[in-house]
């Protein structure tokens, strides 16, 4: 491990004790039942809330949320227009609805992409020989020069703009992070006896991989991809507000910001109702995946 | 030591020339013919053919390769496919903008971190530990860009402060130059300050936890003495480390920050480039980027050689 690596490890606000978070997914028989952390509760209740916007979104909407009307352009809230209407007469409280799925969507794609590569690989990094999961993790930083966004403009430089391009790259971005997790964890599991035992019995590496390793590492993932779904959820506001992310007339809370921009002067209402929606998600998921990782490992709780 | 140095080194010459092979072979090979992209579908194969040759696209991968490559190395990485211009002073115009703006949002970030993060790891029990700790919390959910444009909303839509974009070189107009950067700067900077500030805080409490410590303060000195004279010093190591990586961050972040400001940056030339079709020069500013961040990670690696004797002796 580098340098870079160890100070990585032990800075991140997010990094994780791997050993007492693996310590702790180890059943332990007589684990006290602690209180359940405040992050946890209100990113639950944020992210639940955001799940039900977009679940309502299928069955109703106050408006058809693309429904272009010049004759009610840029309306102040009103009973009939709860968030007001955008420059042309769309109605931004059933854009924002719609946008929900959107930004679930990319964030669920973008984080399985991530997740599925990035656990085996981790898996494979930390039961492989050292020098080989020494080079994989070097491939793993070479993978983190290049920022989601970098990745995701590249990628449409050449394949054109749109939701799958950037739920991908940003997809492929995210797999460094579960992969330096994963092996860090992985690493622990193979040290303990439970693994010993199961190798002495002549169990094969693929089994104990299956058995042993991903069950003890499953809480690192479930963490990892609550914290990934925030770091999605704002690289595609990003890539949406640059114009590479989901195409019109899809409502997009990134897209949403975009348009409100030349309309500042005379309704920078449009910006705030998209852009608090935006940072919203992200604090939940963010505040979720503290919560969680709270609950999974009790060393860390007088730190948050 | 020394077989460490040049293992690190061995290390960046590898990894940049695996980037570099990834990014040449991600736009040359998978696009098709950059000729006829630039060109248009109906352009005569004559005429493909030709560019095909101005731009040396008609030689092997392998040689273009290694002429990029070369052209990179010595700053002269050719001309544009679309304005037939030389991309070299473009890049170094741009990059010039764009590193003022990293540097300044950096600056923000640090003065805003600093005190916050260690105020919110010395009080962490207390209510204002707690309220700050909320309140970064918030920050790290803010993108840059909206807290530009919420910026613009106040700053200059509504009390008409400070202009709302635009861009002057410092040196023909210092004052109006210091007006345009201050709301790009002020944005990019609060956003990264708000993660700078959870890193900081985790790592003066780490230390507050150290036995050190408790000895410095059983020698008598009071908890604030003790925590500047013996804290500090080791928590900076890791935040000094978080801070050379959130380059990669700011200068990402700088990219949609000059589309808001309307900032002719490095990340504006790479958008413009991209709507433009304009391969070779998305080509090179991309491997700019992933060079810069390779290279910070190396001298990361490097000055904790030099720092920490634990690892110049301790083989892995």
């Amino acid at each position: 491990m580098s340098a870079v690596d160890k100070a990585l490890d032990k800075a991140q606000d997010n990094a994780q004790d791997t050993k007492a978070a693996v310590a702790s997914a180890v059943p332990e028989g007589r684990r006290r039942r602690r209180p359940m952390p405040g992050s946890l509760l209100v990113g639950g209740l944020i992210v639940s809330l955001v799940f039900g916007m977009a679940l309502l979104s299928f069955v109703w909407t106050p408006h058809d949320p693309t429904l272009v009307d010049a004759s009610v352009r840029l309306q102040k809230p009103s009973p009939e227009y709860w968030f007001g209407t955008d420059k042309f007469g769309r109605d931004v409280f059933s854009q924002i609805l719609m946008g929900s799925r959107t930004t679930l969507f990319v964030g669920f794609v973008a984080v399985g992409v991530a997740a599925l590569i990035g656990v085996p690989l981790g898996i494979v990094a930390g039961m492989a020989p050292h020098w080989f999961g020494e080079l994989l993790m070097r491939g793993n930083d070479l993978v983190l020069a290049f920022p989601a966004l970098l990745l995701t403009i590249m990628f449409s430089a050449v394949y054109g703009a749109g939701t799958l391009v950037a739920m991908i790259a940003i997809g492929i971005a995210s797999i460094p992070h579960f992969a330096r997790l994963i092996r860090g964890g992985t690493l622990q599991v193979m040290k303990t006896e439970y693994v010993l035992a199961a190798r002495a019995a002549g169990r094969g590496p693929f089994s104990i991989a299956l058995r042993h390793v991903l069950p003890n590492v499953s809480s690192l993932v479930i963490v990892q991809a609550s914290v990934g779904f925030a770091i999605a959820v704002l690289a595609e506001a990003a890539l949406s507000f640059l114009g590479f992310g989901t195409p019109p007339p899809t409502p997009s809370w990134g897209r949403m910001l975009q348009e409100s921009q030349e309309m500042l002067s005379i309704a920078p209402r449009l910006a705030v109702f998209p852009g608090v929606a935006i940072a919203v998600v992200v604090l939940g998921f963010n505040l979720l995946g503290d919560g969680l990782r709270d609950r999974f490992d009790p060393k860390l709780e007088d730190r948050r | 030591m020394i077989v460490r140095l040049v293992q690190r080194i061995a290390i960046l010459l590898a990894s940049l020339v695996v980037s570099s092979v990834l990014v040449f072979a991600f736009m040359a090979v998978l696009p098709g013919d950059p000729a006829r992209v630039v060109l248009g579908t109906s352009a005569s194969d004559a005429a493909v053919a030709q560019l095909r040759g101005e731009f040396g696209l008609d030689r092997p991968l392998v040689t273009q390769y290694l002429s990029w490559v070369h052209g990179l190395v010595t700053f002269d990485p050719g001309n544009s496919y679309i304005s037939h211009t030389p991309i070299g002073p473009q890049i170094a115009d741009r990059l010039q903008v764009t590193l003022w703006l990293v540097g300044t949002g950096m600056v923000v970030a640090c003065i805003l971190a600093i005190p916050l993060g260690i105020v919110m790891a010395v009080r962490h029990r207390r209510p204002s530990g707690l309220v700050l700790s909320a309140l970064s919390q918030v920050g790290v959910a803010v993108p840059a860009f909206l807290a530009g444009i919420l910026m613009i909303t106040v700053f200059a839509v509504e009390f008409g402060w400070l202009p709302a974009n635009g861009w002057t070189p410092p040196i023909e107009d210092p004052v109006l130059f210091l007006k345009q950067l201050a709301l790009p700067a002020l944005s990019l900077g609060l956003v990264q300050g708000a993660v700078l500030t959870r890193y900081v805080r985790s790592a003066v409490l780490d230390v507050l936890r150290e036995d050190y410590l408790r000895t410095a303060r059983a020698k008598g000195l009071r908890p604030t003495q003790a925590l500047l004279r013996h804290g500090l010093r080791n928590a900076a190591v890791p935040v000094v480390t978080v801070l050379a990586l959130q380059l990669a961050t700011l200068l990402v972040g700088s990219v949609v920050i000059e589309r808001v400001f309307v900032i002719p940056g490095l990340g504006s030339l790479l958008l413009d480039s991209v709507s433009n079709r304009d391969l070779v020069v998305v080509q090179d500013v991309v491997m700019l980027i992933a060079m810069a961040v390779l290279l910070v990670n190396f001298l990361v690696d490097i000055v904790y050689l030099l720092i920490d004797p634990r690892l110049r002796v301790g083989a892995s």
